[in-house]
């Protein structure tokens, strides 16, 4: 089964993170690599984004991400896995979880083309 | 410059909405894929189950907590993603307009970190 | 004002009681959920007034005044609605039959963990079925000990539950011949529920979940005095939980086995493993959770003689071996063989396991293999396999642990 992991950062924790973090993404990136999972992008800050919705049929732009939410989406990966229990053990390695939330999301079959 | 296209929609409504099996795909989404085939724009796509299959989990103070549900309740679920090819910002937002969702929902467009 | 110590042996009193009674309604209804539910209200109540009131004279007979109570209510209710349902009646005459004689309620919480950890169980859900129904713990509790989104435990209990009814599985002790394989399910349940409170350090719902993974195992060798293995798996918690105070330092630092300071190990406790692996020894065959006990034995000899006696738990290690394939077998015979052999030695002997699939995120097999690596001086080894063990864990101070190993790879 896909999963997709959403990393969810909180800047300020984030501000607080020892430097040693990035060298623990590196040997979780690693470990990921080896049991077969793709790391996936890294988004720049949620305030760089831009959101378009539609009211009464008129399109609306938004600067800045979609949700005001305290912890802002900042990462994907993607793993193919047996159960959301594999996932769940493998979202608590993230060293994301420490410093913001990993949501784990499954996903539908891709189409094949 | 790759952008993460992000489809933000109320699950319920958007099932209803077009009308989609749960393995299958919309007319209209199937158009706008091509779409974003044919521009040489497609990177990668995928949709998402429904929230109540999802779970979050954080690490505080050494403790693993594994909650049910995503990370946040909002009126407007994240349900799924392009990764999109595009000259800037704005190039992206057009894309980001002719979203299906964009007519049920919301599509939030962010730069990929580049490098 | 009751103490902290009064309270928590009210709580204990009330979960045993609950325990001794779901399991006395269960096993003549085959309805786990049902008794549940039928005593789900006593419990509750039990739990809140207990620590502040006291105990009752007569735990159960309490328990089953509230719940007839409660019963008669749900009959009437449904009586008015005229919607009868058999399971309310049933429970209704067991509870009114225990009631009558509540001094004479037979035992049957063995019969309901031999259900609980039936084969046609889920073996990731023995444990759960076994801490809720036996215990009354919450599904939400045991969820954040097992690591499962707290809904998806609820649901997979109520699924367990309902295959114990619909598939008619039995509440009885197994015959003879099937008994050592029963048990060692039943042992294996309770063994996984001390491991996941081994886990987590220095939390107090983890340290719980140890207590209560020992509380059961005291009880099944109390119900199972004549299974050696029974006294084995509680010894083997007890050789561990001795430990628990000196696996981490004063700055809250893992501190692996051989570095473990022997002045806070809990000495009752190993002295109590001690007696219970001698009285094992003397009822008969061996088995796997004995054989660990006594590795484990061998391991606190360090408090006598200075150090493990490595030679031994080869030897035991080779025993084991032979009854079970596992690679977690493997994987700590390595790390012994590492003293009585070399470090080369024991890298070879994990060439058995490293095609082993389940070992490409399995963390202690790169935990090990990075420690062997790095003593047998091959630092680029070495230095891969404890950053694919950094990666794989999720406790902070076990990757910092393994990071200062890494960093010591480039010195000297």
């Amino acid at each position: 089964m896909q999963f997709m992991f959403l990393i969810h950062h909180d800047d300020e924790a984030l501000a607080k993170a020892p430097p040693t973090m990035w060298g623990e993404y590196a040997a979780f990136n690693e470990a990921l690599t080896k049991a077969g999972g793709t790391p996936g992008l890294r988004l720049d800050p949620a305030s760089k984004g831009r959101s378009v919705t539609r009211r009464n049929g008129k399109p609306e732009l938004l600067d800045g991400p979609y949700a005001d939410t305290k912890e802002q989406f900042a990462g994907y990966y993607m793993l193919d896995l047996p159960d959301i229990d594999a996932a769940v053990q493998w979202a608590a390695r993230c060293p994301s979880a420490q410093y913001g939330t990993v949501e784990v999301r499954p996903i539908w079959p891709t189409r094949s083309a | 410059m790759k952008f993460m296209l992000l489809i933000h929609g109320n699950e319920q409504a958007m099932m209803e909405a077009t009308q989609v099996n749960s393995a299958g795909m919309s007319p209209e989404y199937a158009a706008y894929n091509d779409a974003l085939i044919k521009a040489g724009a497609m990177l990668a796509g995928e949709r998402l189950r429904p929230t109540t299959s999802a779970a979050s989990v954080r690490v505080r103070n050494g403790k693993t907590e594994v909650l049910d549900g995503p990370y946040a309740e909002t009126k407007e679920q994240f349900g799924g993603y392009y990764i999109i090819e595009a000259s800037d910002l704005d190039a992206a937002m057009d894309w980001a307009q002719q979203c299906p969702a964009s007519q049920f929902g919301t599509v939030e467009v962010r730069p990929v970190v580049q490098g | 004002m009751i103490g902290d110590e009064a309270r928590k042996a009210a709580e204990r009193v009330a979960r045993e009681s609950y325990g001794r009674l779901v399991a006395f309604l269960a096993a003549r209804t085959r309805d786990v959920a049902g008794a549940e539910d039928a005593l789900a209200e006593a419990f509750a109540s039990a739990l809140k007034s207990w620590p502040q009131d006291g105990i009752p004279a007569n735990p159960d007979a309490w328990l089953l005044t509230v719940a007839r109570r409660r019963q008669t209510d749900a009959v009437r209710r449904r009586q008015t609605r005229q919607s009868g349902e058999v399971h309310i009646q049933l429970m209704t005459e067991e509870l009114d039959e225990a009631a009558a004689n509540p001094d004479l309620i037979p035992d049957r919480r063995l019969a309901l963990m031999f259900a609980c950890a039936h084969p046609d169980i889920e073996a990731g859900m023995r444990a759960p079925l076994i801490l809720q129904t036996i215990l009354g713990l919450t599904a939400i509790d045991i969820a954040a000990a097992f690591l499962i989104p707290p809904a998806t435990m609820g649901q997979r209990l109520v699924r367990a539950k309902a295959r114990i009814k619909d598939a008619g599985l039995p509440f009885a002790i197994p015959e003879r011949e099937d008994l050592p394989e029963r048990l060692d399910a039943v042992l294996e349940a309770i063994y996984a529920a001390y491991a996941k409170g081994w886990t987590e350090i220095g939390d107090t719902a983890a340290d719980r979940l140890a207590d209560e993974a020992i509380w059961l195992g005291r009880l099944v060798v109390s119900l199972l005095p004549d299974e050696p293995e029974a006294k084995g798996m509680l010894a083997l918690m007890l050789y561990a939980e001795a430990r628990r105070a000196a696996r981490r330092d004063a700055s809250g630092a893992y501190v692996p086995l051989e570095a473990q300071d022997i002045e806070l190990w809990d000495e009752p406790q190993v002295v109590a493993a001690e007696a219970l692996l001698r009285d094992a020894n003397r009822m008969g065959p061996t088995g796997r959770y004995q054989i660990e006990a006594a590795i484990q034995s061998a391991h606190v000899a360090r408090r006598v003689t200075g150090r493990s006696n490595w030679e031994s738990v080869v030897a035991l290690y080779d025993i084991l071996l032979g009854l079970t394939q596992s690679p977690v077998v493997v994987l700590n015979r390595a790390a012994a063989l590492a003293e009585t052999a070399g470090a080369d030695v024991a890298l070879a002997s994990l060439d058995t396991i490293a095609a082993d699939r389940r070992m490409a995120d399995y963390q202690p097999y790169w935990a090990a293999r990075g420690h062997l690596a790095a003593r047998a001086g091959r630092r680029e080894e070495a230095h891969e396999a404890l950053t694919l063990a950094i990666g794989l864990s999720s406790d902070e101070a076990v990757r910092q642990y393994l990071a200062v190993q890494r960093t010591a790879l480039n010195d000297g």
